[in-house]
């Protein structure tokens, strides 16, 4: 269980995250929804640690997160794709993985990895900024996926890639959702991709939620009313 | 000024010999640098004195080992090294928990800071071993020379030096590109926020790696004593030139500091013997500053979209 309870979070003087309680269950896949501006990243940030929290808790099976540092954090099972994907443009792809190891005892890069992704083990040998922004993404979800978190947090993941990919990248969520324990918090604004992913969806606004459905029962044209300006 | 071409080809090879031990000690105080500023850009203006901190270490080793008898003159080099590498790493740490952390986003503030240091170490030098210079004892095994013909003269130590450097170099490539450590320091000086986001402890990662830099300042320190005497100052010689090498080599690329070192210690030392040291000196900025204007990013820069 991940429990995010009166979060508060901002930069400075300036609020971004008022007073946020969000709970998702075991291998539950929760869509956090909203226009630019609205906290989405701010949000994602400050459950990793890299903005400290003014108030509030971040626990995942009853251990209390909020105190620790980020890469804490990530030993106790969280792991993040931010968005722009942050890969490291001069590690080669391999290396790229491999440093999503730390936290796990194994040195080597497990097979499944690659079954997941298998243009990265073509390319394994390449530098990470030399991939295309799909590649990148991938390489991204890779290396978080290789410290086998309990919590996998990506922010916009489809920002910036063709649609052709976006939909490869849905399915393989849902491939590993499906074959891993893994809860997935997933910002984003496309509602085609959160639909064909998320069981729950919440739309945030001024760092405030607005509006909260699960999949089965989502009124979409509710939520594309949120979404535009 | 008449050499006949075999007296050129000799000249070419001694001097060339006197800028690889040259380039051998420039290397390793380049490959220090090079780690913390290359990686961590944090500009050291101590780094030579971090030299020098290992240079007395092996100065103090030499001298406790005369007390014990021969075989410890003779040998005693072999602890030095260690011994110099650990004192500048284990001062290096103190150094970044005290000072640099504080500093990291702000160059110019680490330059003065560091700059400041260098002042505090000269003085600590001068009050703990005094303002002449001092030397250890040469081993009789590194005394003397090699001559493959009656022209040629290679000084042993100078060989020494070099195999030290080729062992250490190749240890930090191994540690950079070969080891688990390296690649978080690699990815740490990619994005500190990213790696912490993967579970590194990137506080950890700065302090080793600025610490290892130091470290290898010590070691370049321990070489210097087998070809110069040791002074308080000793290490502003160097930081000037050391500079030089990592900027012209492409910060952070380590094939680039070889190779920089290499084409400036050559350079130099060869047009020493026609034009005399300083325009030798000269000579060679100019060159490099002309070699910098077309190509600012240095000699070796890594390609990658980013």
């Amino acid at each position: 269980m991940f429990q995010v309870t009166g979060l508060r979070s901002g930069y400075g003087e300036i609020g971004v995250i008022k007073g946020l309680d969000i709970s998702v269950g075991d291998n539950e896949t929760l869509a956090v929804m909203g226009r630019n501006g609205m906290g989405k990243t701010t949000l994602f940030k400050t459950l990793m640690g890299l903005i400290q929290s003014k108030d509030g808790q971040v626990n995942l099976d009853g251990q209390d997160l909020s105190s620790m540092p980020t890469h804490k954090r990530v030993a106790a099972g969280l792991a993040y794709v931010p968005q722009g994907r942050m890969i490291f443009p001069g590690l080669t792809v391999q290396e790229n993985i491999a440093t999503g190891l730390e936290t796990v005892k194994s040195r080597r890069i497990p097979s499944e990895i690659f079954d997941l992704f298998p243009v990265l083990h073509e390319m394994r040998h390449r530098k990470g900024g030399n991939l295309s922004g799909g590649q990148q993404q991938q390489l991204a979800i890779a290396r978080a996926l290789v410290s086998n978190p309990k919590v996998l947090l990506l922010d916009e993941p489809t920002e910036g890639i063709q649609p052709s990919v976006i939909k490869d990248i849905a399915s393989t969520l849902n491939e590993i959702s499906r074959s891993r324990e893994i809860t997935i918090v997933v910002s984003e604004q496309i509602l085609s991709f959160t639909m064909a992913i998320a069981d729950r969806l919440l739309v945030i606004e001024s760092g405030e939620i607005v509006h909260e459905t699960d999949r089965a029962s989502c009124d979409e044209q509710t939520i594309s009313g949120y979404l535009s300006i | 000024m008449d050499y006949s071409m075999q007296d050129l080809m000799a000249i070419t090879a001694m001097q060339g010999f006197a800028g690889l031990s040259f380039f051998s000690v420039l290397l390793l105080m380049a490959l220090g640098l090079a780690i913390i500023f290359g990686q961590m850009r944090v500009i050291n203006m101590a780094h030579g004195e971090f030299m020098v901190l290992g240079a007395y270490t092996t100065y103090m080793v030499s001298t406790l080992a005369s007390g014990l008898g021969p075989w410890a003159t003779e040998y005693y080099i072999l602890l030095a090294i260690p011994l110099a590498f650990l004192s500048a790493f284990l001062f290096g740490m103190l150094i970044e928990v005290l000072m640099i952390r504080h500093l990291y986003h702000r160059p110019l503030d680490t330059l003065l800071a560091t700059w400041g240091l260098a002042l505090v170490m000269q003085q600590g030098f001068r009050s703990i071993f005094g303002a002449r210079e001092v030397s250890p004892s040469t081993p009789s095994w590194l005394e003397g020379s090699w001559r493959p013909t009656p022209m040629i003269d290679i000084p042993i130590n100078g060989m020494a030096i070099m195999v030290l450097t080729v062992i250490v170099t190749l240890g930090v490539v191994w540690l950079m590109y070969r080891s688990r450590w390296g690649l978080r320091v690699r990815s740490t000086m990619a994005s500190r926020e990213m790696s912490a986001a993967v579970g590194i402890n990137t506080r950890w990662v700065d302090r080793l790696t600025f610490a290892l830099g130091c470290g290898v300042a010590g070691i370049a320190g321990a070489a210097f004593t087998m070809i110069s005497s040791t002074g308080p100052t000793s290490g502003t010689l160097y930081i000037v030139d050391t500079f030089l090498v990592v900027v012209f080599g492409g910060a952070g690329s380590i094939s680039g500091t070889v190779v920089s070192a290499f084409l400036i210690a050559q350079g130099q030392s060869i047009l020493e013997f026609f034009l005399g040291s300083s325009m030798a000196k000269v000579t060679t900025l100019l060159v490099i500053i002309a070699i910098l204007m077309m190509r600012p990013e240095g000699l070796f820069k890594s390609k990658v979209r980013r």
